[in-house]
């Protein structure tokens, strides 16, 4: 970095300085080279042999020095800004972006069915990526807002999914009837949850948790009289359109989707009507977060995230801000956790590892915490870029880690890191002048 | 507030100014270390009581006492409500105390919300205010004007400190983003915001230039007069203690060693010895030593 800046000060031997900057990172890469890629043992007839493969090493170091080089060019023609460092004019661009970029993506997703490429094949991963959409946005209300780092998130989608499960196929509930329920059942399960972590923070949050996302899968896997142990829950009743099912061959005097309609009928429409109910569920969670943003216990979570005992020197409740916070995220895990069970009819322990929880928060996090716009596009990178990248086969989770190392360099704070204030003293004057009420003038005692 | 009004007029009817906090016996124990050692003192309402003494003394401690950061091993922290009669301080989880109490501070390293806007650090610290506005936000999330109307109102008074601190124009800017000066005063508007009825601040002057110490001056006294509440002020920058002070209490090592007003203290053998030392080689902040003797020789 300092030849690279020294270099960039008008010195004009700019490339004599990355050659030999180059030329070091060769010899580095030489060094490891020679052992790691140059010599390989191999099986001869009176035991291990060394083989040497020096036109590999060759290719490594040149290529070690082609690429340094280059990044060094690059970077003198496309000068960085300082690592960490956001310039007001790239915020205000950011910003413009995703002002536009939010209406024409819910345009989109509205109209994804009907486009001329929406298979059966899209619409499923469509319906999969907006799950994870909006456990993301579940997840960051407690991580991106309140600052509560929560590594057992998947342990409420659990809740969620197995609440359906059982209410629906024990006592035959609707979807709509069971969907509360759920969301609810997930929350208390979250204040469980919040109580026993109140005074913890960070690290310790962050393991208690991993936790407690354990405990549930372990005991979804041991209570085997509800829950069916690990051979999971089958036959969940499928979703319905508001009471008329989806059914190829209704009996003569019942309704079903097609009939209802007059339409033919299409193992599809159900798929379509799948997908519209995550779009709405998901977008629920967005409006929901963007309102509550703005109210007293949204400021009072991102305070919490800020400085806790700047919140308890103004009289913020900060149990009761906290357990709200995880409440409410879990409500939401709850209600996809619920739609997760009546898309797949089939669920089970192993679909709620701490791998998921990593995901989510990955999720997360890749998009710039707090962040709503940048979740969508994280979780279209993390769930739909391994069915993009499915020609690669082996090299699929190779080339995913690629990209995520890629983002994490070229973003460092997430894709879109950064905070729209929930309320603006200047729109807040225009507003306030829009509905004829005088302001700033009111002498405060 | 019609009692304080009351109480006010009583004091200016030349009766002794009413005690709004009273100190009986604090003592704080670390384990083995006695960090506030049986200390009594009183703070008037609508006046300036300084917390003065040197390094250790045990000032920042009394504060967390007061503000509830600790629980006292023993003693009685009586606050004088105007509306609420007394509250004895001691006794309260240490979210009610601002809740309730209405006592409100700052910190010696200021404590913002640095990741939000000047605005938002002034409405967070009316969250109590507006969270019963909104039912507990419901009303907020269902859209009811009743909401909306207390936010605009928790915006004027967000507007008039605002004002009052000389921040209106930075009032959508991050709080992390501001200089040091402004912070600090951002955090006496965001401690006022929430209408306590005893400012507590913990070594609000540390840190500016002799500038923005004169404007802090000028604040607090304006607080004090307009708003009539009482303030208390741990600080070692002695323009300030001696020039805003009704009232001056000195710890050292956790002891109380003088009380009074400015002229009576600096005047106290005790407090000089504290500050200046008995034995040439005890160690004293140059610049408050320098003070003192200067405060010394010009009274």
């Amino acid at each position: 970095m300092r030849a690279v800046a020294a270099e960039r000060a008008g010195s004009s031997s700019w490339l004599w300085g990355g050659l030999k900057e180059a030329a070091l990172q060769a010899l580095v890469a030489l060094i490891l080279a020679v052992p790691l890629i140059g010599l390989k043992t191999v099986q001869e007839p009176g035991g291990l042999g060394l083989q040497t493969r020096w036109d590999a090493v060759a290719i490594a170091v040149a290529g070690v020095f082609a690429g340094r080089l280059l990044l060094v060019i690059v970077r003198r023609w496309w000068p960085q800004r300082p690592r960490g460092a956001q310039s007001p004019a790239g915020a205000a661009r950011i910003r413009g972006f995703v002002r536009l970029l939010g209406p024409v993506a819910i345009a989109f997703a509205l109209l994804l069915p009907f486009l001329p490429f929406a298979d059966r094949y899209v619409l499923d991963v469509s319906i999969l990526v907006l799950t994870y959409v909006m456990l993301g946005w579940g997840l960051n209300i407690v991580v991106g807002l309140a600052g509560l780092l929560d590594l057992g998130y998947v342990a409420f989608y659990a809740v969620g999914a197995y609440s359906y499960a059982l209410f629906a196929s024990n006592f035959g509930l609707s979807f709509w009837a069971c969907l509360p329920i759920a969301g609810a059942l997930a929350a208390t399960f979250g204040i469980l949850l919040g109580f026993p972590v109140l005074r913890l923070r960070g690290d310790y949050l962050a393991i208690v948790t991993l936790g407690f996302g354990e405990m549930i899968r372990v005991i979804l896997i041991n209570w085997s009289s509800l829950t069916n142990g690990p051979r999971g829950i089958s036959g969940i009743p499928r979703p319905d359109f508001f009471g008329v099912p989806f059914n190829p061959s209704p009996a003569p005097d019942a309704s079903a989707f097609h009939t209802l309609f007059g339409i033919a009928y299409s193992p599809i429409q159900r798929v379509i009507f799948l997908y519209y109910l995550i779009l709405a569920l998901a977008l629920l969670t967005n409006f929901f977060t963007m309102r509550i943003r703005k109210l007293p216990v949204g400021r009072a979570w991102e305070a919490l995230r800020e400085d806790e005992i700047a919140c308890r020197s103004l009289g913020i409740n900060p149990t009761n801000t906290k357990l709200t916070a995880f409440a409410i995220g879990a409500m939401f895990a709850g209600f996809a956790g619920s739609f997760f069970a009546t898309r797949q009819g089939f669920i089970s322990p192993e679909s709620f590892t701490f791998l998921e929880s990593a995901i989510i928060l990955a999720i997360v996090v890749l998009g710039g915490m707090g962040s709503q716009v940048g979740i969508v596009i994280a979780a279209l990178v993390l769930i739909g870029g391994p069915e993009l990248v499915r020609e690669l086969e082996d090299y699929r989770m190779l080339a995913f880690g690629g990209l995520m190392v890629l983002i994490m360099v070229w973003r460092p704070r997430g894709l879109l890191a950064f905070r729209e204030p929930t309320i603006r003293l200047s729109t807040f004057d225009r507003a306030a002048r829009a509905r004829g009420e005088a302001s700033g003038t009111v002498p405060v005692p | 507030m019609p009692p304080a009004a009351a109480a006010a007029a009583a004091a200016e009817a030349g009766g002794q100014p009413p005690a709004l906090l009273t100190v009986e016996h604090l003592t704080m124990r670390f384990g083995g270390l006695v960090a506030v050692d049986d200390v009594s003192f009183a703070a008037p309402d609508a006046g300036i009581t300084a917390i003065i003494g040197p390094n250790g003394a045990g000032k920042t401690t009394v504060f967390n006492c007061l503000t509830g950061f600790y629980k006292p091993s023993v003693g009685r922290l009586t606050l004088s409500h105007p509306r609420r009669g007394p509250l004895y301080l001691e006794r309260m989880e240490g979210f009610r105390i601002p809740q309730v109490a209405g006592v409100a501070r700052t910190f010696q390293n200021v404590r913002l919300f640095a990741g939000m806007s000047v605005l938002e650090n002034l409405i967070v610290a009316q969250h109590n205010e507006l969270m019963r506005a909104s039912v507990f936000s419901l009303a907020g999330l269902l859209g009811l004007g009743r909401y909306r109307r207390a936010e605009a109102k928790a915006v004027e008074r967000a507007r008039y400190w605002l004002d009052r601190v000389g921040l209106t124009a930075r009032a959508d800017w991050d709080a992390g983003n501001l200089p040091y000066g402004e912070q600090r005063r951002l955090e006496i508007a965001r401690a006022m915001c929430s209408r306590p009825v005893l400012l507590c601040l913990d070594e609000p002057a540390a840190g500016l230039n002799p500038r923005e110490s004169s404007d802090l001056n000028r604040l607090l006294i304006g607080i004090r007069d307009d708003h009539r509440i009482g303030i208390l002020l741990i600080e070692h920058d002695m323009s300030v203690v001696m020039g805003i002070s009704d009232k001056i209490v000195v710890l050292d090592h956790g002891r109380l060693i003088a009380e009074g007003e400015p002229r009576q203290v600096r005047a106290d053998p005790a407090v000089i010895r504290a500050y200046l030392g008995e034995d040439e080689d005890e160690d004293l902040p140059p610049e408050v030593a320098r003070d003192l003797a200067r405060d010394a020789g010009s009274a």
